[in-house]
């Protein structure tokens, strides 16, 4: 018997890496991988002989957990590896690190680091010595998050139908989120409309250009936006993002309480928004600070579907693990 | 030596079923299930994406009103049991919905529309043993092409249709195509 | 170095215009014209020049060797090969070695070395505060004083950002007429990450960047520092269309500032961050096409000063990490005279006298190498530093084809108008790729 052909690792680095036609496949096939997650014996034999590493150089129990059940109830070997501390040039480079991972000969390494595109410098490091293994960015920095922002739309569909037309305001710590930009790229391919809420120091740099270039709005004032006094109306997904513990002594903003009484979905303003948009939602990535950039209430509010975004991380991921690793041809149209 | 099959080409298509042909096929098919199992008690249809499930529904619909007493139809999608997937491209995976919940001690009578290697089948009967234990899996198909490549056999025909490996079998039915239902075959060695 | 003992002739080169023949004996220019093919003594070694352009022999004021400490990344001596290479006659060699070039023993360690190697003179830089801490003065005067007469003082890779060190650096070093040459970018108005360019681009790829402002503040505090003291400051790696304008103010106002460009700020943008390749990751960084708009027209109008390539050797796994852990830094002594050609002369944005006034003469005044024979004109009784240039051929860089022990070479694969021929340090070929005549070299 011979070989079998090397084959041409496709990867998930960025939502951009998809096409709208590619984002819709994934939403589908995640609704039925949904079923699975229901059933008594949740196996099927998908991904049978397939091994996954899942390489966190960053903690993440949630979104690491997530990726290992994908993985194990669709069959395949998945095996975690903690990365060491990587930011020193003295121990071995994350290359090095790479290629020994990928030497094993293993499918996939879902990674998650630190340091924003290191997953596509893997991936680039891995084509050029052509293992055939597919990098799936888990997070990386401040720059994407792509499963999760799948995640996220596929969870938005599922209460509200089509994102097709709807307006969804992200607010909080933009500039550090990988799961903002994430979110705007796939937003944009369902057809959403973005407003992106956040105070002045914490927008990325140069967000006007990128905001006038890309179609989407920017606003430092949060009840405005519950108004509906920007361009979309009323929104009918809120996205908090997570305000980093490290960032408040950063001198972003002043104190905990002036962001929160700024930019927090506190009582009032979850009132506001529910008379406002009645079917409106309220997504948060995890984990939520409760109380400074979101309120208990609303957390737990009829309207949160953050549970459901946890929920919906392992459907997700099934879906995305198919896509990447089932076929050795690509997707179909 | 032979041409290639042409897909999609429907220039030399000829059609082996017609709509009345199908229509019949179906009939006797529910009254063979029916005389099989015995009546309807217990009885669940499940189609296998895409055309098996408009079958399955015509299937459920023709004993329903033979026995006068409600069968269930649903679906069972087979695509991430596949053993071809590394070949093909990948698809969306299509939706599977069982009625009542489960199959335990039922008899399920799978439906496709054409059957060929029988490997769809097996993906099949891999599906169903996670939803649970069935009485009996019996296995309808509207065309049997031959060429299996698997000891599988179906239990009711709508029509064998010997045909060569390059040859193309089309199943058009209607609520699904927006065509008139019909069974064409296209290609083959001239 | 002793100059050799046979005679050099450059045959049918272009000098300033017109061609004509240079005799090189003992070292120095001994003839032009006719007179150099009658005055050549037996069998002269030769340069043929027929078709090509002579000129002093380039100088950089902004090179790391990476020697002492990171003998691994570049040697002074593999160094020294690729700026022969490169058609450089001079190069000054930046202080963050390890140790820090921060006392006379290791300043003379560092001449020494380069004229152990013997291709160009290594003229060392000192450090500005000792081991680059920022907060206590180097040396100076000791290091001026000594063998390697150090005249620029640099903390280059960090701004010396505190303005009372800067004060006192500066007022200490007009003494003996030295220079600063200032990492001109404020650590404050950026975090510790910082790694690339502030901008739309930065926000989007979700790395984090300077400012402009961090560049323009600093040369704008530097210069009223200049008037303050008297002393004059030499502005490193100016990057942004900001800092160009900070320079000419401050020249409109009669500071004693001078400012330099790299060649890849002239040619490269930020751009080519897409791909996360830490073979741009440079400090300062790439700058969006505008800046890079604003840096060719200052070079062309005079106001930026010289040229000068800030190359800087990295080993491989030093730049095989996450980009914003990866090592600042990018190869250019081999490539400099083809880029600044390529973009300047051959676009009609300066002559070649232009050039090399720019990465010859200011930067040989600048350095205080005028009176050793760097710079300045090709004329009979001067020392033969010069290097023989091709302005019409094709050089496709290949990074594995480098005198440098690096590979971070962020050129590889493109090609440039613009070839260096052959360099000449006090009469002696320290790089020819063609065959001469002369059995020591060939051998």
């Amino acid at each position: 018997m011979s070989a079998p052909e090397p084959r041409a690792a496709r990867h998930l680095l960025s939502v951009a890496d998809l096409d709208a036609a590619a984002v819709r496949r994934i939403l589908d096939t995640a609704v039925e991988m949904q079923e699975v997650q229901r059933r008594q014996v949740k196996k099927i034999p998908t991904l049978r002989g397939r091994t996954v590493i899942n390489l966190f150089f960053e903690d993440s129990t949630r979104t690491r957990s997530s990726f290992e059940i994908a993985g194990k109830w669709m069959s395949a070997d998945t095996i975690n590896i903690t990365g060491k501390g990587s930011s020193t040039s003295k121990g071995e480079s994350l290359r090095d690190t790479a290629l020994t991972i990928a030497a094993m000969g293993v499918d996939a390494i879902v990674m998650r680091h630190g340091a924003s595109g290191a997953a596509h410098q893997v991936a680039r490091w891995l084509d050029e010595l052509g293992t055939g293994t597919s990098v799936v960015n888990a997070g990386d920095g401040t720059h994407e998050h792509p499963t999760q922002a799948l995640l996220d739309a596929y969870t938005v569909e599922r209460r509200l139908g089509s994102l097709d037309g709807r307006h969804v305001a992200i607010v909080g710590d933009v500039t550090h989120s990988r799961v903002f930009r994430s979110n705007l790229l796939s937003l944009a391919m369902l057809g959403a409309q973005v407003t992106v809420v956040a105070p002045p120091t914490l927008m990325p740099s140069g967000a006007s250009a990128w905001a006038e270039r890309d179609g989407f709005t920017l606003s430092h004032d949060l009840d405005a936006v519950l108004a509906g006094e920007v361009a979309g109306g009323v929104p009918d997904v809120l996205m908090m993002l997570r305000v980093q513990r490290e960032r408040m002594s950063g001198g972003y903003f002043p104190t905990p309480r002036e962001y929160t009484i700024g930019y927090g979905l506190t009582r009032d303003r979850l009132a506001a928004f529910t008379a406002a948009s009645p079917h409106g939602v309220i997504c948060h990535p995890g984990p939520m600070n409760r109380g400074l950039e979101i309120a208990a209430d609303a957390a737990d509010a009829a309207s949160s579907l953050v549970l459901d975004q946890v929920s919906a991380g392992v459907a997700v991921r099934m879906s995305v693990l198919y896509h990447l690793l089932a076929s050795e041809e690509g997707a179909s149209a | 030596m032979a041409d290639m099959p042409r897909p999609d080409s429907t220039i030399d298509a000829r059609e082996v079923l017609s709509e009345s042909d199908i229509a019949r096929a179906l009939k006797r098919i529910a009254h063979e299930v029916l005389e099989q199992s015995r009546g309807a008690d217990d009885l669940v249809i499940l189609g296998i994406p895409t055309r098996g499930v408009e079958l399955a529904r015509r299937l459920a619909a023709l004993i329903t009103e033979i026995e006068g007493r409600e069968v269930l139809a649903g679906s069972l999608d087979v695509t991430m049991y596949r053993d071809d997937l590394r070949a093909q491209p990948t698809r969306a995976a299509q939706e599977t919905q069982i009625p009542g919940g489960g199959v335990d001690g039922l008899v399920v009578v799978l439906v496709d529309d054409v059957l060929y290697s029988g490997r769809t089948v097996r993906a099949a009967l891999d599906a169903l043993a996670d939803y649970g234990r069935p009485r009996a899996v019996r296995l309808a198909v509207l065309v049997d092409r031959g060429h299996r490549e698997l000891p599988i056999r179906a239990d009711h025909v709508g029509k064998n249709l010997p045909t060569s490996h390059s040859e193309r079998v089309s199943v058009r039915l209607r609520g699904y195509d927006d065509e008139a239902d019909s069974v064409t075959i296209s290609g083959g060695a001239r | 170095m002793s100059a050799p003992d046979t005679d050099l002739l450059i045959a049918g080169a272009r000098v300033a215009g017109g061609a004509t023949d240079v005799l090189v004996r003992g070292g120095v220019v001994v003839a032009l014209g006719a007179e150099a093919t009658a005055e050549a003594k037996g069998e002269p070694a030769r340069l043929d020049g027929d078709g090509l352009d002579l000129l002093p022999g380039l100088v950089d004021v902004h090179t790391h060797l990476r020697e002492p400490g990171r003998e691994d990344a570049e040697t002074i001596a593999t160094g020294s090969a690729a700026a022969a290479a490169g058609g450089f006659t001079a190069i000054l060699a930046m202080a963050n070695t390890t140790p820090v070039t921060d006392t006379a023993e290791n300043a003379e360690r560092v001449l020494d070395l380069g004229r152990a190697a013997g291709l160009v003179d290594v003229q060392p830089i000192g450090a500005v505060t000792k081991d680059l801490g920022g907060s206590e003065l180097a040396e100076l005067a000791l290091m001026h004083r000594s063998r390697a007469a150090v005249t620029v003082f640099s903390d280059d890779g960090r701004c010396v950002a505190d303005p009372r060190v800067m004060r006192r650096a500066l007022e200490y070093v007009r003494a003996f007429d030295g220079v600063i040459s200032q990492h001109a970018q404020d650590p404050d108005l950026a975090g510790p990450s910082a790694c690339c360019d502030e901008g739309e681009l930065s926000g989007r790829l979700g790395l984090p960047g300077w400012p402009a402002a961090a560049e323009a503040s600093i040369i704008a505090r530097d210069a009223e520092l200049s008037l303050l003291t008297g002393a004059r400051v030499h502005v490193a790696h100016v990057t942004t269309a900001e800092g160009v304008e900070v320079v000419r103010w401050a020249k409109a106002r009669g500071a004693r500032l001078t400012a330099e460009v790299t060649p890849h700020h002239l040619a490269l943008t930020s751009d080519l961050l897409r791909g996360y390749d830490p073979v741009y990751k440079v400090n300062p960084p790439l700058r969006p096409d505008e800046d890079v708009a604003a840096l060719r027209a200052a070079l062309a109008d005079g106001t930026i000063d010289v040229v000068a390539t800030d190359h800087a050797p990295h080993a491989r796994h030093d730049k095989e990490h996450a980009f914003v852990d990866a090592a600042f830094g990018m190869l250019g002594l081999e490539t400099a005279f083809a880029v600044v050609h390529d973009l300047m002369v051959r676009t009609g944005e300066m002559t070649l006298a232009d050039l090399t006034r720019v990465m010859s003469t200011a930067p040989a005044r600048l350095a205080g190498l005028s009176a050793a024979g760097h710079g300045g004109l090709i004329e009979v009784g001067r020392p033969a530093n010069l290097v023989l240039v091709d302005t019409e051929a094709p050089v496709t860089v290949d990074a594995t084809r480098s005198a440098s022990l690096a590979r971070n070479n962020p050129w590889h694969g493109r090609t440039f108008t613009g070839a260096v021929r052959a360099t000449v340090l006090r009469g002696r070929i320290t790089y020819s790729p063609q065959p001469t005549t002369d059995p020591e070299v060939t051998a």
